[in-house]
């Protein structure tokens, strides 16, 4: 096997955890392999250094992964996902103002998201009436969870995305000073930014990514299907060594160590680091707290093995939202990218059984299961949008 | 100052009097933390015949400002977050005038190497014919590879100047302790490095860590 440093590139984030424990605490050197981890600050520079072979794999969205492989919004570079780095670790977070505004218009507990997907409605309905401007909601990359989720949330109360409010691409590290100086009123990011608006009063987690649906591929290893036809050994050592490193994430007696490699990676305090991985947050400055087990997951073949579920559900929301026309084929194609095969042969053994997670793969807190006949669930979904107009398909 | 700063592989864009005439009407947008970087840019597009280049320091409110522009073509240096703003323009078409896209198309690998190489990136409207802009790619990927030697320079001259101090006061420390003088100091100080096939900076230092530990 070449013994090349591998030159991996990654945003500050906790769920690059997997790649910082091998690349840190021995697990990559023990498969044999020397690695290099790129620091980057923007998705398109992680998907354009992979693309072009400056990086040999990468922490990625796992929506870009498949765009990318589709050719949707950019250069078409097929993506393969031999990992999945992390599921789900989103929230949803609010102005104090909006906060109030919402439980006002709510009928019920916002921290119910029908509820608060509900109260949002009446809210865009007043500010309406009244000629206030729309809301601004900030999201991190067109192809990603947050915009997604962001998305799914507020359609279940009957609030168009498009047509309703308006969504923003931020920088995570640009978040909550655009939600101080309100240029937005809410926003869906990853961990720390959400405790980071939290801890300075400036928002309110309303709902974890979780909440609104139990299991979604946030990040997955992406290399380029070329590059992992001609290294195979390559691919099948990394992945041993990211699985390795997952496991020893996901046992709590480590936690201190794992928040201790991020922080030196993340520049970021290894106490809030360590709060993230517990699924424990404050969601106020006052002091409230909610936990999820499921907040954050990073580690266990139940999170790392990858499950095409979840790409064709990815794909579904971008067909839904108008990024890319609706097929089976492509469908077909999203699946592909993501490769439990490469993953089984690696770790030469058959994964586990699945642990209790939701009965359709992703369990969404509204509309239909989750099928693979992505057409009929899409259709579902548009025929909820009654008196509204079609979306139009962007380009 | 401009014609200092052009490397050999420095082009020239609208090279026949009639592209110079066509090109001199593209809006170009520079979206630079750098103001020195953007400022180099700057004058390499309009000594090249750009006349409508605007240049975007911060980047509040990026998309708004962008739009009441209106650019052909937007230039963007690869170490700022923002980029991923930009490519939330592909997606939202309906709210821009005009689409915007990126540049380099799938046959281009060598042109969007040297350019995330260089550290920039470049978006273009859609529709605009490739050799009206392969001419300001170009001319960004060597400005910025000028502005990296430059910031090398600058850094290695630094780093001279420490250098240059330090052995300084390693000089101070043994014209004191050995009565010597300046020159008798340096030579000293050179005969060791070769003799232990180090740097005279870092003899020079040991000489200082000595001198603060036997203070």
């Amino acid at each position: 096997m070449s013994v090349e440093t591998l030159r991996i590139g990654f945003i500050p984030l906790v769920d690059a955890a997997p790649l910082v424990v091998a690349a840190d605490c021995g697990f990559a050197a023990d498969e044999g392999l020397s690695v290099e981890l790129v620091r980057e600050v923007s998705w398109s520079n992680v998907r354009d250094k992979l693309n072009i072979g400056l990086f040999d794999a990468a922490h990625l969205l796992s929506p870009v992964a498949i765009a990318s492989s589709l050719g949707i919004g950019h250069v078409r570079v097929p993506l393969i996902a031999p990992f999945n780095l992390g599921l789900n670790g989103n929230a949803i977070t609010v102005s104090p103002r909006l906060h109030d505004e919402l439980t006002a218009a709510g009928d019920g507990d916002i921290a119910d998201p029908l509820a608060s997907a509900r109260a949002l409605a009446r809210v865009v309905a007043e500010r309406k009436a009244r000629g206030d401007d729309a809301l601004n909601f900030g999201m991190t990359f067109p192809f990603s969870n947050h915009n997604y989720q962001l998305r799914f949330w507020m359609a279940a109360g009957g609030v168009d995305p498009d047509e309703d409010v308006r969504m923003v691409v931020l920088p995570p590290p640009y978040m909550v000073d655009s939600l101080t100086n309100g240029q937005v009123d809410a926003f869906c990011v990853g961990a720390p930014w959400n405790s980071v608006a939290v801890e300075s009063g400036v928002g309110r987690i309303l709902h974890f990514g979780c909440v609104i649906a139990a299991r979604m591929s946030e990040k997955v290893l992406a290399v380029r299907e070329q590059w992992a036809g001609a290294h195979p050994d390559v691919v099948a050592a990394l992945i041993r060594a990211l699985a390795r490193a997952g496991t020893f994430i996901a046992e709590a007696a480590n936690r201190t160590t794992v928040a201790a490699a991020l922080s030196r990676r993340l520049d970021v305090p290894a106490e809030l680091i360590a709060r993230t991985l517990s699924g424990e947050l404050k969601l106020s400055r006052d002091g409230k707290t909610r936990g999820d087990s499921r907040y954050i997951l990073l580690g266990g073949d139940s999170t790392n093995r990858p499950d095409p579920v979840q790409a064709a559900w990815l794909y579904a929301q971008m067909a839904r939202w108008g990024q890319t026309p609706l097929s089976d084929e492509l469908c077909a194609a999203a699946q592909a990218v993501f490769r439990p095969d490469l993953y089984d042969l690696a770790l030469r053994r058959a994964p586990a059984p699945h642990d209790g997670g939701p009965r359709d793969g992703v369990g969404a807190f509204a509309g239909p299961d989750f099928t693979a006949d992505v057409g009929a669930y899409v259709a579902a979904w548009r025929a909820q949008r009654s008196g509204r107009p079609r979306l139009s398909l962007v380009r | 100052m401009a014609g200092s700063l052009k490397g050999p592989d420095s082009s020239q864009p609208g090279s026949s009097p009639a592209g110079e005439l066509r090109d001199s009407s593209l809006k170009i947008v520079i979206v630079d933390e750098s103001p020195i970087r953007a400022a180099i840019l700057e004058d390499g597009l309009r000594e090249a015949g750009f006349m409508h280049v605007e240049k975007l320091g911060d980047t509040h409110n990026l998309l708004k400002r962008i739009y009441a522009i209106d650019p052909d073509v937007i230039l963007i240096d690869l170490e700022n977050p923002s980029r991923d703003v930009l490519e939330h323009m592909f997606q939202m078409s309906r709210a821009v005038k005009r689409p915007v896209a990126m540049f380099v198309d799938q046959s281009d690998s060598a042109s969007i190497q040297a350019a995330v190489d260089a550290g920039v990136s470049a978006y273009i409207v859609g529709g605009l014919k490739k050799e009206r802009v392969t001419n300001i790619l170009d001319l960004c990927i060597s400005r910025f590879n000028a502005f990296a030697r430059l910031q090398g320079e600058l850094d290695r001259a630094k780093g001279a100047l420490e250098e240059r101090k330090v052995i300084d006061r390693a000089k101070g420390v043994l014209m004191r302790a050995k009565n010597y003088s300046e020159e008798e100091a340096y030579a000293l100080l050179r005969k060791t490095a070769m003799n232990e096939n180090k740097k005279i900076i870092e003899i020079a230092q040991s000489v200082l860590t000595a001198a603060e530990l036997f203070k």
